[in-house]
């Protein structure tokens, strides 16, 4: 089972259709079977039967899930396959010690992968959607695996398999979510 | 949260606002009339009835026009949710975009410089799924416009029911159309839906169509009792 976290400012609010329906659905695709969880009601135990977790993504003035930042503590102790999309990235960001400074994209803007990656392949350049207010500065020790002419696009963990993405993939990038499942398969 | 809803008087907007309705507070529709029939980013066939739908609804409309010229258009659509947030004092703006990057984007835009969320609840929807549930929630839409191979003329009005909603599937694997319309081969209009208290009675309408393009123009419609 994909468990998929919903970051967005309260549970089942009108963003949950647009964030992580889409990502729900290319899960699905995969054949894999998903649950989804509020991030206000994830824990350790919450996340026990999971063999890969999905932070999906937030609307543009959603960052209520960063003004938390003791939610994410159980992300360190997860255990599995981890994949942050835009907030899920930020999230990441912050329970790892990274940091967040303020930088919009929206729309499509071209992605280059500058590190050989699980998710994102070898170094290409590919037009990936955006759709967020703040960018990472990613944890001490990570792997920055693709930029934009803005901001870190994607990062990894320097030794388990916990990537984040600041791009939408479930938007013209579905292979990315599919990847992800790959692996947790793995 | 208080919201107004982007109406152009079709299936997407209306099923949006009843997405949002079921949610947050629907404080207004607002409605952006072109006079450029090939606008990119508004819905043009038959938005005039969007007040008489409004009516139905029960929902106060704000409403702009504009010439629908590429991307001056935005300053219009902008200047109509302004209008929304000072006289509704709306917080957010909800969209019925499917998949379109272009519409969503340049909404995102106008909200993020006014202050204001944005919500497109039915983004990259199952395409199959939300036909059936829009048919299967009680909405009434009609054909209003066609602009694509194979659709012949008699799709001009027509309702789209499960019938039609099997004849649309055909054509997406014949012709390789979006089953929803997003592609721009075809609009619709809402004649009525769980959120109004009455429905849409056309009195008058009548057809253009010549190789696969089309509207059916509304002349005359009123207000029933459901």
């Amino acid at each position: 089972m994909i468990l998929l976290i919903d970051l967005s400012w309260k549970p089942n609010s009108l963003s949950r259709d647009e964030f992580v329906g889409p990502v729900a659905r290319i899960v699905s695709r995969t054949g894999e079977v998903w649950n989804e969880l509020h991030f206000s009601a994830a824990d350790t135990a919450g996340i026990r039967d999971a063999r890969g977790i999905i932070l999906c993504g937030t609307a543009l003035r959603d960052n209520c899930f960063a003004e938390q930042p003791g939610d994410f503590a159980w992300l360190k102790d997860a255990g599995v396959p981890v994949l942050g999309i835009c907030a899920g990235m930020q999230a990441l960001c912050i329970a790892y010690g990274g940091t967040l400074r303020e930088e919009c994209e929206i729309g499509m803007t071209t992605v280059r992968v500058c590190e050989p990656d699980p998710l994102l392949g070898e170094p290409h350049s590919f037009d990936a959607y955006e759709l967020h207010s703040f960018a990472c500065d990613p944890p001490p020790g990570w792997t920055v695996t693709a930029i934009s002419d803005r901001c870190v696009q994607a990062i990894r963990h320097p030794d388990r398999p916990v990537f984040g993405v600041m791009f939408h993939p479930e938007v013209r990038n579905d292979c990315v979510v599919e990847r992800f499942c790959d692996l947790c398969r793995k | 949260m208080k919201l107004g809803v982007l109406c152009s008087g079709g299936k997407d907007s209306w099923f949006a606002c009843h997405l949002a309705m079921q949610k947050e507070t629907v404080s207004c529709l607002i409605s952006v009339r072109s006079r450029n029939e090939a606008s990119y980013m508004f819905h043009t066939p038959d938005i005039h009835l969007v007040p008489l739908q409004a009516e139905a609804a029960g929902l106060p409309l704000v409403s702009v026009e504009t010439e629908g010229i590429e991307e001056v258009e935005l300053s219009d659509l902008s200047r109509a949710i302004a209008l929304a947030a000072e006289q509704y004092g709306i917080e957010g703006v909800v969209t019925g975009a499917l998949m379109s990057v272009y519409q969503a984007s340049r909404v995102q835009r106008i909200c993020r410089d006014l202050g204001l969320w944005c919500f497109n609840p039915l983004w990259y929807v199952d395409p199959e799924l939300y036909m059936k549930e829009l048919i299967s929630s009680g909405f009434t839409a009609i054909i209003t416009g066609v602009f694509a191979a194979p659709f012949p003329e008699n799709w001009l009005g027509r309702e789209i029911d499960a019938r039609a909603l099997s004849d649309l599937q055909q054509y997406a694997r014949s012709h390789r159309i979006t089953l929803t319309g997003e592609g721009g081969e075809y609009e619709t209009l809402v004649l009525d839906c769980p959120l109004f208290k009455k429905r849409i009675a056309i009195l008058e309408s009548e057809k253009e169509y010549a190789n696969h393009r089309g509207f059916f123009r509304v002349k005359k419609a009123v207000l029933e009792e459901k």
